[in-house]
């Protein structure tokens, strides 16, 4: 048994199985889009491709951050409130003011960036589990919406007009919202791909102890993964204001069940170290996509929620099965090595 | 050595249960001198109610709980019970059959539950999540947003009532029946033994001839047949199936258990505990109710309990170190 050996035919195998869990997601979206558009050609017409993708991206920015989260094996539930909370701080913040747009984006990733910190600090150095801590989140983030909120709502004609084209223009054909949430897709792919920083978070997901020993920073790290998913919490809060221009103190109530929904759905396991953010994105265009279905083949619009949980319930079961056999089948190799 | 660790153990949770307990007082002195109509027997009635669905469910969480495991989705069955209640009752069924299949229906979403946690083995928090979303999905698909009233007032009257001329409403005696059955299967039985062995070292456990499968499958299917009954008094207090019937609940249930001092880790926790934090948790959201906090802002009061129910303890356990 040599040390160089042993990682070769262990990374191919499990690059295989990478691959397939997402060209999984990908034959299920074509078949969805197949079997939608033949019952209604219109499924498939500009207009219609255009909302899918605007839904996704918002969708999608928050499962990035979600699968940050998920890979060190920690939860973010909090990330619905979150995007409330920002998406209303921008919406009061241009109300009748011409700020300019990116000024938007920093306030409501800011306003995302505290949030997560505090998460963050609250997991690290509290030692209190993600869940308990996100689930707390959940709602006091939300109260604070609504005691500032009260009932009042920010309606489109109250914002500058330069913040909504930037909801709804395009550049070469494609809509600005769809461009900045690739941005940030590609940009947190590269990072957990290629960074050291990256891979530090899936170290600290398959083995938290292992990690510690091999001298991650995991203290650091957690609350670095729990800022850039508040951040982009924030940030999709912002994306949320500008798509849909009306806002009240509800704005993305339940949004985390979809987003552990798509995270889980795109392959990312939920015991942390292994997944990818283009699994969660793609989770994100499935789970949206489902939902326009729904609407084009005139299904009752009260079985999404359920299919949310029958998915997350699917996927984590196939995963289970995945595991299993990959991991007899590491066993069964490292024993020919031997 | 392990006297001594039991020893400190046992006083570090005597200490949390002596501190819940005050704080539980002190909660109830402060609001009884400062709220008006707190101290009123009809009061002590609609809080006893308001903290019905709260106090039966978080009793089978608890020895969810102290195995290591967690259910999320208790919140969702209420609400399909609650929705199925509805459904067959426009269907003109007698509600003497409609009960007890919301019971049965409630041990069978807990049995999908710990199917999936005990027979393939998957995470609880994502298993429970995810029947979270597909029961409330659920309820949903049987009955829509519309809502069924106009149950038959003999079962909706004794929910709402009381014991005779006493000011206890008929509905304690439900949750004395439950709390009195889990305590004693807890803290008096070899299967309340093989919980917090389980909860302590599932592996130990196993080589002690404890099946944590068989265990956790059960401890499920308590807590759906618990929360289907919760349903059940729901929809006959408020004479009103819907299917968003106590959406979010699960959170005060986890941060009554936590707040009453059982460890989200596993392992350990009394019951009498958790009563504790299901009263303080009751009173301290009646009190500010009476005193016009919306919902909304009493879910800042709930979250930040849940969150210092657990850091409370562990910053103590810090300072005491030091």
């Amino acid at each position: 048994m040599t040390a160089v050996e042993l990682p070769a035919p262990r990374r191919s195998s499990l690059d295989a199985v990478l691959r397939a869990r997402e060209l999984g997601i990908v034959i299920a979206l074509a078949l969805l889009v197949a079997v939608t558009a033949t019952s209604n050609s219109r499924f498939l017409s500009g207009q219609s491709i255009r909302d899918i993708l605007l839904n996704t991206a918002i969708l999608a920015v928050l499962a990035v951050g979600q699968a940050v989260v998920v890979i060190t094996r920690n939860i973010d539930l909090s990330v619905g409130s979150v995007l409330g909370l920002s998406a209303f701080t921008v919406g009061t913040l241009l109300q009748g003011n011409n700020l300019p747009v990116v000024l938007a984006l920093l306030v409501g990733a800011g306003v995302g960036v505290v949030c997560g910190g505090l998460n963050g600090v609250l997991v690290r150095y509290g030692n209190v589990p993600a869940l308990v801590v996100t689930l707390g989140t959940l709602y006091v983030v939300r109260g604070v919406t609504y005691f500032w909120a009260g009932g009042s709502q920010i309606n489109a004609d109250e914002l500058p007009s330069g913040f909504l084209d930037f909801g709804n223009a395009t550049a070469i054909g494609i809509p600005y919202l769809v461009l900045l949430a690739v941005l940030v897709l590609v940009v947190t792919g590269v990072v957990l791909r290629n960074y050291r920083m990256g891979r530090e978070l899936y170290a600290m997901g398959s083995s938290p102890h292992a990690a510690r020993l091999a001298g991650i920073p995991a203290g650091r790290r957690t609350v670095g993964a729990f800022v850039v998913s508040g951040g982009l919490a924030g940030l999709a809060g912002v994306l949320f204001a500008a798509r849909f221009g009306t806002i009240d103190a509800a704005a993305g109530t339940g949004y985390e069940l979809n987003v552990v929904a798509a995270v889980v759905v795109g392959g990312v396991a939920v015991f942390g170290g292994s997944g990818t953010v283009w699994g969660a994105a793609l989770g994100a265009l499935l789970l949206t996509t489902i939902g326009s279905a729904l609407a084009v083949l005139e299904i009752n619009q009260f079985w999404q929620q359920a299919i949310v949980g029958a998915l997350i319930l699917l996927a984590i079961g196939a995963d289970r099965l995945v595991a299993a056999r990959v991991a007899a089948s590491l066993k069964k190799r490292s024993s020919h090595v031997r | 050595m392990s006297a001594e660790l039991t020893a400190t153990r046992m006083a570090r949770f005597a200490n949390w249960n002596v501190a819940i307990i005050a704080i539980t007082v002190v909660v109830l002195i402060v609001a009884a001198v400062t709220v008006d109509n707190f101290g009123t027997s009809q009061n002590f009635g609609f809080l006893v109610l308001d903290v019905l669905p709260i106090a039966i469910i978080a009793l089978p969480m608890t020895l969810v709980i102290v195995t290591g495991e967690i259910d999320l989705s208790v919140a969702s069955t209420l609400g399909l019970s609650s929705a199925v209640m509805g459904y067959l009752w426009n269907a003109n069924q007698p509600i003497e059959t409609i009960i007890p299949l919301c019971l049965l229906l409630g041990a069978v979403l807990g049995a999908v539950n710990g199917f999936f946690v005990t027979v393939l083995g998957l995470p609880s928090l994502a298993v429970t999540i995810g029947t979270l979303a597909l029961y409330r999905g659920l309820a949903f698909v049987v009955l829509g947003d519309s809502a069924v009233a106009d149950f038959p007032p003999a079962y909706t009257d004794w929910v709402t009532g009381t014991i005779g001329s006493t000011p206890f409403p008929n509905v304690l005696i439900i949750i004395v029946v439950l709390a009195v059955v889990f305590g004693v299967v807890l803290h008096a039985t070899p299967v309340g033994r093989a919980v917090f062995a389980v909860g302590a070292s599932e592996q130990a456990a196993r080589f002690a001839g404890v099946r944590p499968g068989r265990l956790k499958f059960w401890l499920y299917v308590a807590g759906g047949l618990v929360s289907g009954l919760a349903g059940v008094l729901w929809t006959l207090r408020y004479s009103s199936a819907r299917a968003d019937n106590g959406a979010g609940l699960e959170l005060a249930v986890v941060a009554a258990v936590l707040l009453g001092g059982v460890s989200i880790f596993g392992g350990k926790g009394a019951l009498a505990g958790v009563v504790a934090g299901v009263v303080l948790l009751g009173s301290l959201q009646n009190a500010l109710r009476l005193s016009d906090v919306s919902n909304e802002a009493l879910n800042v009061v709930t979250g930040v309990l849940l969150i210092a129910s657990v850091l409370g303890p562990n910053l103590a356990n810090r300072l005491r170190r030091n």
